[in-house]
């Protein structure tokens, strides 16, 4: 072993002591995350935001007009297009905020700008709170655009407005939350689109985006009440219409506990730097 | 806690690093820098220099060891460590969709500052980027890619620096820019670690010199004391006559002929009590042999370099492929 302590010929002995007094929440530091993905979202606003107001407008479309003239109301005195609505909005939300958030940590793991973040003074509290803070506002901005956009085809009514934007905010954070988690799980492309594929859009579609649970058969309905979505939807659909078969306190219980398990997950992730650094 | 100026700006203490395949990248490491130094680290790839920085800078755990800056520990106090330390990474790592400007401005806020654009501009025009700066990097090319992800590493106005490989694969005008930066980031007060397979580099630059090998530090020494206790010297006859062969009065010094004859090449240790330079050049003379010029060459950190890192197995170290 060599001697590793000789010392310099030039120690800078006229420079100041080095001293670094850092905040304990670093609000530089997440505002430029934060802001460096929104910057991204904005600038592919286009992209970003017709893709999935195209989907939905046929959505209302198809199922609204063309299809739903012809149906007798799922409810009582409410237009099927008009049902739609919560569920549609849902059903972005969810596939939207997963896209961003995945990507928007996906990208500097597949470029390696990771290691800037990783040899950053951030707390991964910060990081989360920015990328998924990022995420969620991408998300509710759509969300209320799709529901501008219902606007134009159906009536819609809107029994508790500050529930309604609560609500969507929880879920959008929730699912971006989840999005997050893929984005560093995934270590392709594919990998990234796996699970909103095999799993999200099954669940939302069997998650009563287009109809009530008690529409299903006896047996299913229980069967339906272990999927997480029919809940997610549910609650956020008794911000429209207030209807009795909508639980909004069990829903906001089983978003809250998703959104619990998924800190739980991150936090996990961060403390053994999985798929993150070796 | 206050540091204060004696300690190191850099001290690491029985770094290891084991990676989960069983690879030993580093074996225990201590090594102690200097504020204000240039040091470089040298070694043949996969040698542990990246894993090194990586470890310090955060990007990889360490399995043992104890790692601070400027008297903060790197794992406990992390954030002000960081935010002391500026890194350049080996691979062209950058977000080719992004500004100039975007990519710098970000970098400073990500660290933790407040934005400052007239430091940036500084940054920028300093790295010969001011030009280019609202332009997205996938339309620059390979050097300017280069000098972005300098400027990233400068924009929060660190006190170390840490270049990896900061050269390799650049042309002539931005080596001798970036060496032109690392002095000015000397006069800054600013510590300089840089790694290089280049050994002119380090002979160029740096104040003190680490060799590493296998993921230990087999050497750590002062440049000019580490050439002057590896060096070799040469000293070089041009010779009037060209000569036939050595004569067998010259067999007792270390010599060679070569350029048919015309050169007299006689290498020495400068660390032996005689030399041998004199007594030569009298036997020369004794026997004739007259010479009309004469050079003398020092042996240089490569050579020291490689007759370091080779001597105990001279092929295994070098085809070791590992990421360094």
């Amino acid at each position: 072993m060599a001697d590793a302590t000789t010392t310099s010929p030039t120690p800078a002995a006229e420079h100041a002591p080095i001293v670094r007094n850092v905040p304990a929440f670093n609000g530089h530091s997440v505002w430029a995350m934060y802001r460096f993905q929104m910057v991204r979202f904005f600038r592919t606003i286009g992209e970003s935001l017709a893709t999935p107001v195209i989907t939905t407008a046929l959505y209302f479309v198809v199922f609204g007009s063309a299809i739903g003239s012809r149906m007798a109301p799922i409810v009582p005195g409410l237009e099927y297009g008009s049902f739609l609505v919560p569920g549609l909005i849902m059903l972005s939300i969810f596939t939207n905020s997963i896209f961003n958030a995945s990507f928007g940590i996906y990208f500097p793991k597949f470029t390696g700008t990771i290691y800037e973040l990783l040899s950053a003074p951030v707390s991964y509290l910060e990081i989360v709170i920015a990328f998924v803070g990022a995420a969620a506002t991408k998300s509710v901005i759509l969300g209320l655009i799709i529901l501008a956009t219902a606007y134009i085809f159906v009536p819609v009514q809107i029994l508790h407005p500050v529930e309604m934007v609560l609500f969507l905010i929880l879920v959008s954070f929730a699912f971006s939350l989840f999005g997050f988690i893929i984005g560093i799980w995934a270590q392709s492309f594919e990998q990234l689109n796996f699970i909103p594929m095999l799993i999200v859009t099954p669940l939302t579609f069997l998650g009563g985006a287009f109809y009530t649970i008690d529409m299903l058969p006896e047996g299913w309905r229980g069967i339906a009440q272990l999927n997480p979505v029919v809940h997610l939807i549910s609650g956020f659909r008794w911000t429209f219409f207030g209807l009795s078969g909508d639980n909004v306190i069990l829903s906001l219980g089983v978003t809250t506990g998703f959104i619990l398990v998924l800190l739980g997950v991150v936090s996990w992730m961060f403390k053994t730097g999985y798929r993150l650094k070796n | 806690m206050q540091p204060v100026l004696s300690i190191p700006v850099l001290s690491i203490r029985g770094l290891s690093k084991s990676y989960k395949g069983g690879l030993q990248a580093l074996k225990t490491v201590d090594l102690d820098i200097q504020r204000g130094e240039i040091f470089a680290l040298l070694g043949p790839n996969g040698a542990g220099k990246t894993t090194l920085i990586n470890a310090v800078c955060g990007i990889v755990t360490p399995t043992t060891g104890q790692i601070t800056a400027a008297g903060y520990d790197t794992r406990k106090d992390y954030r002000a460590a960081r935010s002391l330390i500026g890194l350049v990474p080996q691979e062209m790592h950058i977000d080719i969709f992004e500004t100039v400007w975007a990519v710098t401005t970000y970098s400073r806020g990500l660290f933790g500052l407040p934005p400052n654009n007239a430091y940036i501009e500084q940054i920028l025009k300093d790295l010969s980027l001011w030009e280019k700066r609202h332009e997205k990097l996938q339309a620059l090319s390979g050097g300017m890619k280069r000098r972005v992800l300098i400027a990233k590493a400068l924009a929060h106005e660190p006190e170390i620096l840490f270049l990896d490989e900061p050269t390799a694969g650049v042309d002539v005008e931005l080596r001798r820019d970036m060496w032109a930066l690392v002095r000015k980031m000397r006069d800054r007060g600013v510590t300089v670690i840089l790694t290089t397979h280049y050994i002119e580099e380090a002979e160029e630059m740096a104040d003190r010199v680490g060799v590493i090998a296998k993921g230990e530090l087999i050497l750590v020494e002062d440049k000019n004391t580490l050439m002057k206790k590896l060096g070799k010297k040469q000293v070089n006859f041009e010779l009037v006559e060209p000569l036939g062969a050595l004569p067998d009065t010259l067999k007792e010094w270390d010599l060679a002929l070569t350029d048919s004859g015309r050169r007299l090449e006689y290498t020495f240790d400068t660390t032996a009590k005689r030399t041998g330079v004199a007594s030569l050049i009298r036997r020369m003379s004794e026997l004739g042999i007259l010479f009309k010029d004469l050079e003398t060459k020092q042996s240089s950190l490569e050579d020291i370099f490689v007759s370091l890192v080779h001597t105990p197995k001279p092929a295994v170290t070098a085809t070791a492929d590992v990421r360094s």
